[in-house]
């Protein structure tokens, strides 16, 4: 059975292939049954292998498919093989589904749209290319793979390409992540350099072995490793092109700028986990950045009227709880708050769409309200998604994954009670504005009602992944609830265990208390400023320190604004005042050298046929002297 | 070959000094000629038929030259209703 994994990967390849040569042709039917079927089938295997792997693990857990080798060249040859052991089980599966379904929803969505086949084919090449980025088993695959979904999260982007503002956001999206990787393709040579190797497994056994704890190598590689996953995962200081990309078709934020593509930095430093422990500074600037992320990105949200704007920041803050969960040895938390991320994430956007496809693409939610009786299936879709973003207590995913999170910030040795703290406030931040987000848009008085109703192809997706929020995370359940934790117990095979240091006078019970506490201050606050008294929340941001503070975040704490002047301007001056630069001059030099020349021998061209004889004449006699004298 | 380098001469300045193109076509089988007698007395001088070979090739080459040039030749006075080179110098560079 494990020798079907690379069927994983392969559909999805072969018809995105089939879908970008023959595009049109196709038509609108086929090209939706090889888009989704491909991603269909992709789902049945994996399901097929993880079943195989639940019923009879391979030894160890982990087992490698080498397919072929990729090049071979003075001792470095990187092959193209498959490694899977739980935590890539695990991506897989959850990349797989919510690529599944979200792809049944876009035939809906993008029905009667221009670039159907092409959009079919991008979002297939996505999925393939992020297969390759879980399954991979060294570091240049995933490297592959990494940038393969960054190609196809700028094609996607920009896929309205006639607007220009969507083809800027693609850019943007395109260079910013392309600081980080410049700093990951820093780390892999680092790594190679003093290594040896790519390939992960071996790779981090020799790091274990020649570099004690703490040293100045794993610090460096796992910085630079941390640098890419910030840009890939939209952390502080690379998470401006997240709100931006949104100019994509909301499928698209849905799948890649929600539930997997920006996950792939978490992938990233859980799968070189064994680095980052050899290297606690390293660590604690992961747990650093996340925890500033999910505050910054909390209070960003708040300000926001775009209704996927406002998702896309509560992305990136859930994605900052992921880091804290990883910078503070937290993995398997870190990893169970990606999977019910992605579940929840996805409904939330995929509801958004249908929100959006009804108002006829209106996207600020000042201009709706009152949707709750005419859009029934995606109010309940929000509340649910909505309720596990914020962590609504017991019964849904989100409270049992963060939970276990802030747990393992408080309790780890690593971790502390500021960054604790600063987890809370984020979880009081996230129920604020989920739910300000869900009382503004259908709560309230109706002004535009909706113009028609989505179809089941848009309505089923949204069912199955509502109720996966809700049951998401029930896989894990915490001590004070029958200690049953399935999921860590599964993922202990590649991760290590959460290390609990000395037990905090708190306990977990208590913690989760207060974090339960939060949220319903969370969620009365917003109750209370955004339904009941609308007018005091309206008036705060319209006058004075309020006025300013809400321009602020609004701008995303002018990082745009900033990195204009920092950057973009500086470059663009310099580029403008060089405009005849040195090495340019050698090109300009030596085309006025060749005018100069054709205007000289075009000069001997008379066309009289005597005067060319002549010329030919005397060239002989010059030569027959010379011939005669030499 | 005294007589050959003379005739080589002459026809060389018929060429340059002549703008009639019949005239110049002329000059130029005088030059091949001339080329020839140079080969065939060179072969009768050391004695070897490797002149008389050369010379019956360039008799095939110049009735070839001969039937392109009369052909060039009726064309540009179609085209300019005179056999002067110098009106047909329109080609400047």
């Amino acid at each position: 059975m494990f020798h079907l994994l690379w069927l994983v990967p392969a559909f999805p390849v072969v018809s995105a292939a089939l879908l970008m040569l023959f595009g049109r042709r196709l038509g609108d039917r086929m090209a939706a049954f090889l888009g989704c079927g491909s991603i269909g089938l992709s789902a049945v295997v994996s399901i097929l292998i993880a079943w195989r792997f639940l019923a009879a693990p391979p030894p160890g857990a982990a087992l490698t498919e080498h397919l072929w080798t990729w090049m071979s060249v003075a001792g470095f040859s990187p092959g193209i093989s498959l490694y899977l052991d739980a935590l890539s089980l695990i991506f897989m599966l959850v990349v797989a589904f919510v690529s599944f379904f979200i792809h049944v929803y876009s035939v809906e969505y993008m029905r009667g749209d221009e670039g159907f086949s092409r959009f079919f084919a991008y979002m297939n090449l996505f999925v393939a290319s992020m297969m390759l980025l879980v399954l991979g088993d060294n570091l240049l695959l995933l490297y592959l793979g990494w940038e393969g979904v960054g190609l196809c999260s700028y094609l996607l982007i920009g896929f309205w390409y006639t607007d220009p503002k969507n083809g800027l956001a693609a850019q943007k999206a395109f260079i910013v992540t392309r600081v980080g990787d410049t700093a990951m393709a820093l780390g892999l040579f680092l790594l190679y350099q003093q290594l040896g190797t790519l390939t992960i497994q071996p790779l981090m056994h020799a790091a274990q072995l020649a570099w004690p704890h703490g040293s100045v190598y794993a610090t460096a590689a796992g910085l630079l490793l941390l640098g890419g996953a910030c840009g890939k995962s939209a952390q502080l200081p690379l998470q401006t092109w997240l709100p931006d990309a949104m100019a994509g078709p909301t499928p698209t934020s849905a799948l890649i700028h929600a539930a997997t593509m920006v996950t792939a930095g978490v992938y990233l430093i859980a799968r070189t986990h064994v680095l980052f422990a050899l290297a606690p500074t390293a660590q604690f600037a992961v747990a650093v950045v996340g925890a500033a992320t999910l505050i910054a990105a909390g209070f960003a949200a708040l300000t926001q009227d775009d209704i996927k704007r406002i998702l896309a920041y509560s992305t990136v803050s859930q994605i900052g709880y992921m880091f804290l969960g990883l910078g503070v040895g937290a993995w398997t938390a870190a990893i169970f708050h990606f999977m019910t991320h992605a579940f929840f994430k996805a409904l939330l956007f995929l509801a958004s769409g249908m929100v959006i496809t009804s108002m006829h693409h209106e996207q600020n939610i000042f201009k709706m309200g009152g949707l709750r009786k005419h859009l029934r299936l995606a109010y309940w879709a929000f509340v649910i998604g909505g309720c596990s973003l914020a962590g609504l207590p017991l019964v849904t995913a989100g409270f049992y994954s963060k939970g276990l999170i802030l747990w393992g910030t408080l309790s780890s040795p690593v971790g502390s009670t500021t960054l604790w703290i600063f987890g809370t406030i984020g979880v009081f931040m996230t129920s604020l504005y989920t739910f300000r987000l869900i009382f503004i848009t259908f709560h309230g008085e109706c002004h535009h009602p909706p113009s028609h109703k989505t179809g089941w192809l848009m309505g089923v997706p949204v069912i199955v992944l509502s109720v996966l929020s809700i049951v998401g995370g029930f896989v894990e359940l915490p001590a004070y609830l029958g200690n049953h934790p399935w999921f860590t117990n599964f993922l202990q095979s590649a991760l290590p265990a959460t290390v609990e240091g000395p037990h905090p006078a708190l306990g977990e019970l208590g913690s989760e208390a207060l974090v339960v506490l939060t949220f319903f201050v969370g969620l009365w606050a917003a109750w209370f400023f955004f339904l009941k008294r609308r007018d005091l929340a309206t008036a705060l941001s319209a006058k004075g320190l309020g006025r300013a503070l809400h321009h602020w975040w609004y701008t995303d704490w002018g990082m745009d604004w900033l990195y204009d002047r920092l950057f973009v301007r500086p470059v663009g001056w310099f580029s403008n005042t060089n405009k005849t630069d040195a090495v340019d001059l050698i090109y300009t030099g030596a085309a006025a050298a060749t005018r100069t020349g054709w205007r000289a021998l075009s000069l001997t061209e008379t066309g009289r046929v005597r005067w060319y004889a002549t010329a030919l004449v005397l060239g002989a006699v010059i030569f027959i002297f010379l011939g005669a004298l030499l | 070959m005294l007589l050959a380098g003379i005739l080589f001469a002459l026809g060389m300045i018929g060429l340059l000094a002549r703008r009639n193109l019949l005239f110049i076509l002329m000059s130029i089988e005088v030059m091949l000629n001339a080329a020839g007698l140079a080969f065939v007395s060179a072969g009768a001088r050391w004695g070897q038929a490797d002149g008389q070979v050369m010379f019956l090739f360039i008799l095939a080459v110049a009735a070839a030259e001969v039937a392109v040039g009369l052909a060039l030749l009726l064309r540009l006075y179609h085209r300019f209703q005179s056999l002067d080179t110098d009106s047909a110098s329109e080609m400047r560079g």
